[in-house]
């Protein structure tokens, strides 16, 4: 196989896979765990990444990623290690992104678990190691920070052995920080991981696991070749889009992106083919040729779904055509959120959004307020019900404002997960306690160690969606994780609360509810209302009602005195001034019922972390 | 000194100046309406002490400064005069600050030097404790026709509890010698609705004053405001309760209507003929020049305000310029905007079509007011809540 190309310049030597052996992995492990940390040292290891230039945690290029922590797009980098040729691939590192992680996984033949000697596995990175064994990935267990007095590798080693079945004296113990144990790894990783076992005499299949937006290049798909060559200039076709292009730029990162002629079987690298929005290179997409198509494309591919929905609408109502702008260049760069023009009596034309799950909401609301300078209110989050009529049809609705009236319905079905919650045993009350009340039904408890235990609900996405996270966090101090996977539907007993101002409903605080905790959401609401609309000049009522029905009420008292006691001087144009400043306040407000509502009432009141 | 903002109130006749255009003309006239006079306002920044509810432009222990200041004046309105301001003055208002503070000789040589119409109103705010039978009778002879008395509370605790370091008698006292000097006009300032006052304090208070001699021609009582960076805005104990103080307002305005005070702007009544007429003009939309720290100036389509500390504003003037802080000048619905404002805080009110359209919207609004020909004027109960229905006000339906 060639080896090296004429143009050092611009090429350098591809399908390496020829001359060295080539293992592919990805690090699991839950946020704060130190997979950052073991990247760095693997970089500076494998001198693939001058020190000087080094910056620390390399592989996490977003901002929004480093200030939490967190890894959304996947990244993979090549390096080399004692004559092989490591690919690392990063995986993202979040409940929502599950999918996403599984087309990493696909691209890997092993693993490293990283776990944090002083913290031990979470919810999350045990069921994504199920996911890698299920897809017959080796798994390299490690136990990261051996160097913190707190660490426990015994008690860590135990539970993984226990819960993973892999030999305790098989799970290495590394300081990702001080680098110790670190060149093991990489011999424990070019030892256990088999190496890939494509053909390059095939019709190339090639895997896209991530694609990213380049505002000079297009779109930038990471990429790992199963079958046959994927040459630099040659015509391509996907298989599930069902188009066709040409392979304009084949590389590989090291991590510097350089162009290589080609890749071949078992290689990872990037390719550029030409193409401006992701939606048309997804993750899970199979990469064929176009002139010797392979007949089945890779398994596992599934369309992304949204799970979370909730409107967005400008704070300022002239701001929706940048709105509209920011939306579809985000979507450029995130095919996995969806959106469409919304209208709402109260808050104006916004969109309504559907998103992978709520930390996917989250990011993509804060890339638009950031990236694109946007104020925004958004709606409260909701999820996919559906509706069965009493004449046997069916209505599928998000939007709490769409769900049918009473009378017209014989039942609906609610999206339900099956959460796994690890939790230090002390905690088990507080956690069964949140799981209850959020209609949580417990399938499974089993302990991991007797320190720690793994409970399993199924539970409604709605409860979920509704800051449950942050909840479990604050009862465990922090030492909860979660992993959740969607499980189907299930008829409940769910009725709409609508809030009316001065009598008239506001549809952007409709929600969906169990009939059991109606009273309380309509208490709550209208308590928090009370607080937040500014006095007029009568009395107003703030209710909550379900099918007409008043649950709860509560009134905002007629203003009784408004009056600058003096007025002399300078005090008739700090007057006056204020008057102009409060007529120019009013294209702020909403009219609702004759009431003026300021939209910071709108913002704080959908606003959830106070709740509860 | 004369409390609080305390320039006083007013007199009916003033008001509707000259014989009530406004109704006969419709809106052209209630713009008309604005009377042909010019006052001229003066600030003397000296007090004793900062009381702990005020936020004014005042300067404690700065006596040593009173020469300088009065030449100071002299010069800005001899620089204002050379810009043609429309002298002289049918009003003169001395307000502060605590004008009784400035050694009589100073208080004439600054009279003496502003240009008067015959029969000009010369207005003086006095602080009780400054004022004696000698002080009285040089202050007259220096020009002073007329005295505001700033006694704000009549009982200790009250004036304890906005921290207004005053001898409970010396209000009182004062009011008795100026009753009994034989001044047409003159007012007394209170400040009402403290958690310390009683509904008791209050009554007895407009009772003593209503009983003297020749009681005052006009009494002010202004709703005890929590300003921003004050002594008072930090003790929230002394806080006052929006109920405490709406209440005390309804008690004030039936009690000195009983004594045969009529309100002539929110926070002012006053007996026929008695109220100040240089506070009359301003709130009906005339042009005035003020001199001194903080003073604010309204002619030739501008307003504008000095200086407000007497150190920058003695530098302006001294180095012969212009001591101006801020200045605007005034578009045509700005005007109209004011006009309005203002004229919604007295009797006056306004033309029915600047609330026309809101009223249709909130007919709670027609509750507030009360209809007087083609105006509508707030009832006791909308005088309260003036600042909310002004929010209402729409100057462009005046055309
Ligand atoms: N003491 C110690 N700290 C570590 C080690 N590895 C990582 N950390 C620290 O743990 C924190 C989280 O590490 P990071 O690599 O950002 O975690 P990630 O979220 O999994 O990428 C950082 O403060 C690291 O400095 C280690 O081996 N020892
Ligand atoms: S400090 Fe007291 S005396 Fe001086 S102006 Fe203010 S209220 Fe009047």
């Amino acid at each position: 196989m060639k080896t090296i190309t004429c143009s050092l310049t611009r090429y350098a030597p591809g399908a390496v896979s020829g001359s060295r052996p080539i293992r592919n992995f990805s690090i699991i492990s839950h946020v704060d765990h130190g997979k950052s940390t073991l990247s760095d040292r693997i970089l500076e290891l494998t001198h693939a990444v001058d020190p000087r230039l080094m910056r620390e945690q390399y592989l996490d290029s977003m901002d929004l990623e480093r200030e939490r922590g967190i890894t959304i797009k996947a990244q993979n980098v090549r390096v080399h290690w004692r004559d092989h040729v490591l690919h690392l691939i990063d995986t993202p590192g979040h409940v929502d992104f599950t999918y996403e992680v599984s087309r990493s996984l696909a691209a890997c033949e092993g693993a490293v678990l990283l776990v944090d000697a002083s913290q031990g596995i979470q919810a999350q990175t045990l069921a994504t190691c199920y996911q890698a064994i299920e897809n017959d990935l080796e798994i390299v267990a490690v136990l990261n920070k051996i160097d913190l007095p707190a660490a426990d590798p015994e008690r860590c080693a135990t539970e993984i052995e226990r819960v993973l079945g892999i030999d305790s004296s098989q799970i290495l113990r590394i300081s990702a920080k001080t680098g110790e144990g670190v060149p093991a790894l990489l011999d424990a990783v070019v030892e256990r991981v088999p190496p890939p076992s494509g053909s390059p005499e095939t019709p190339l299949r090639a895997l896209i696991f991530d694609s990213a937006y380049d505002q000079y290049r297009g779109v930038v798909s990471s990429i790992r070749v199963v079958d046959g060559v994927l040459r630099s200039g040659s015509r391509i076709r996907f298989m599930q889009a069902g188009s066709t292009h040409e392979a304009e730029e084949v590389g590989i990162r090291s991590p510097a992106s350089t162009p290589v002629d080609q890749l071949g079987a078992g290689e990872v690298g990037y390719l550029v083919a030409g193409i401006k929005d992701v939606g048309r290179a997804r993750s899970g997409e199979t990469v064929t040729s176009a002139e010797r198509p392979a007949p089945e494309p890779l398994a596992g591919y599934r369309d992304p779904k949204p799970m979370v929905f909730c409107g967005l609408f400008p704070l300022d109502g002239d701001e929706l055509p940048e709105l509209r702008d920011a939306l579809e260049k985000l979507k450029l760069n995130d095919s996995s959120f969806t959106f469409e023009p919304e209208s709402s009596k109260a808050l104006g034309f916004g969109f309504r959004c559907g998103f992978l799950g709520l930390l996917h909401m989250e990011i993509v609301r804060e890339r638009l307020e950031r990236e694109f300078d946007l104020s925004l209110i958004a709606t409260a989050p909701s999820v996919a019900y559906v509706a069965h009529l009493t004449d046997g049809s069916e209505i599928h609705f998000e939007n709490p404002s769409d769900m049918p009236e009473a009378s017209r319905l014989d039942h609906v079905d609610e999206p339900m997960l099956r959460a796994t919650v690890i939790v230090p045993s002390d905690y088990t009350g507080t956690v069964m306690e949140l799981c209850q009340s959020r209609r949580g039904e417990m399938l499974r408890m089993e302990y991991l160690s007797p320190e720690r235990l793994e409970l399993v609900y199924r539970i409604p996405l709605a409860e979920v969606v509704v800051d449950f996270f942050d909840q479990l966090k604050s009862r465990t101090k922090g030492y909860a994780s979660l992993d959740y996977e969607p499980a189907g539907t299930q008829t409940a007993n769910l009725v709409r609360v609508d809030v009316l101002i001065n009598h008239v409903p506001v549809d952007a605080f409709s929600t969906v509810v169990h009939r059991a905790q109606a009273d309380s959401y309509g208490r709550r609401m209208t308590e928090k209302l009370r607080s937040l609309i500014p006095r007029q000049l009568f009395d107003v009522p703030i209710q909550a009602a379900v099918g007409g029905r008043v649950i709860a009420r509560e009134t905002v008292k007629a203003k009784r005195k408004d009056v600058l006691a003096k007025c002399y001087g300078g005090d008739i144009t700090r007057k006056r001034k204020l008057l102009e400043r409060q007529k120019e306040g009013k294209k702020r407000m909403k009219s609702i019922g004759r009431v003026e509502v300021p939209q910071e009432a709108f913002v704080s009141a959908l606003r959830l972390d106070d709740d509860r | 000194m004369p409390a609080g903002p305390a320039r006083s109130p007013a007199d009916n006749r003033l008001l509707t100046l000259p014989d009530e255009p406004a109704r006969e003309a419709g809106l052209g006239g209630f713009l008309d309406a604005k009377p042909d006079v010019f006052g001229v306002y003066v600030h003397v920044p000296f007090c004793r002490d900062h009381c702990d509810y005020c936020a004014f432009s005042v300067a404690v222990g700065q006596e040593h400064l009173a020469e300088r200041y009065s030449r100071a004046i002299e010069r800005e309105l001899a620089v204002w005069k050379d810009r043609g301001v429309p002298l002289p003055a049918d009003t003169v208002y001395l307000g502060g600050g605590t004008p009784s503070r400035l050694p009589p000789r100073l208080l004439a040589e600054i009279l003496g030097s502003i240009p008067r119409r015959p029969g000009a109103e010369v207005t003086m705010e006095v602080n009780p404790e400054d004022l004696t039978d000698d002080a009285l009778a040089a202050w007259v002879a220096a020009g002073v026709n007329r005295i505001s008395l700033g006694v704000q509370a009549t009982c200790a605790h009250v004036l304890a509890g906005i921290g207004r370091r005053q001898d409970a008698s010396a209000g009182m006292q004062a009011a008795g010698l100026v009753s009994a000097a034989g001044l047409d006009s003159w007012g007394v300032d209170l400040i009402i609705g403290s958690p310390s006052e009683t509904d008791a304090d209050l009554l007895q208070a407009i009772e003593s004053l209503s009983a003297l001699e020749m009681p005052p021609s006009q009494v002010s009582c202004y709703l005890l405001t929590v300003e921003s960076r004050t002594r008072l805005a930090r003790d929230w104990r002394r806080h006052p309760d929006e109920e405490v103080l709406s209440r005390r307002y309804e008690l004030a305005d039936e009690a000195l209507a009983a004594h045969g005070y009529q309100w002539v702007e929110i926070s002012n009544w006053a007996r026929p003929g008695g109220g100040c007429r240089h506070n009359l003009a301003t709130w009906s939309g005339a042009e005035y020049l003020g001199l001194g720290p903080s003073a604010c100036s309204h002619w030739a389509g501008r307003r504008w305000e000095n200086e407000r500390s007497l150190r920058r504003w003695l530098a302006c003037v001294e180095a012969g310029g212009s001591a101006v802080a801020e200045s605007e000048v005034l578009e045509p619905y700005q005007v109209i905007l004011e006009r309005l404002v203002l004229a919604l805080r007295t009797p006056s009110g306004v033309p029915r079509s600047a609330l026309a359209g809101a009223i249709d919207t909130y007919p709670e609004l027609a509750e507030l007011l009360d209809p007087s020909g083609e105006m509508l004027v707030l009832n006791r109960r909308g005088r309260l809540l003036c600042d909310a229905v002004a929010g209402y006000l729409d100057p462009a339906a005046l055309g």
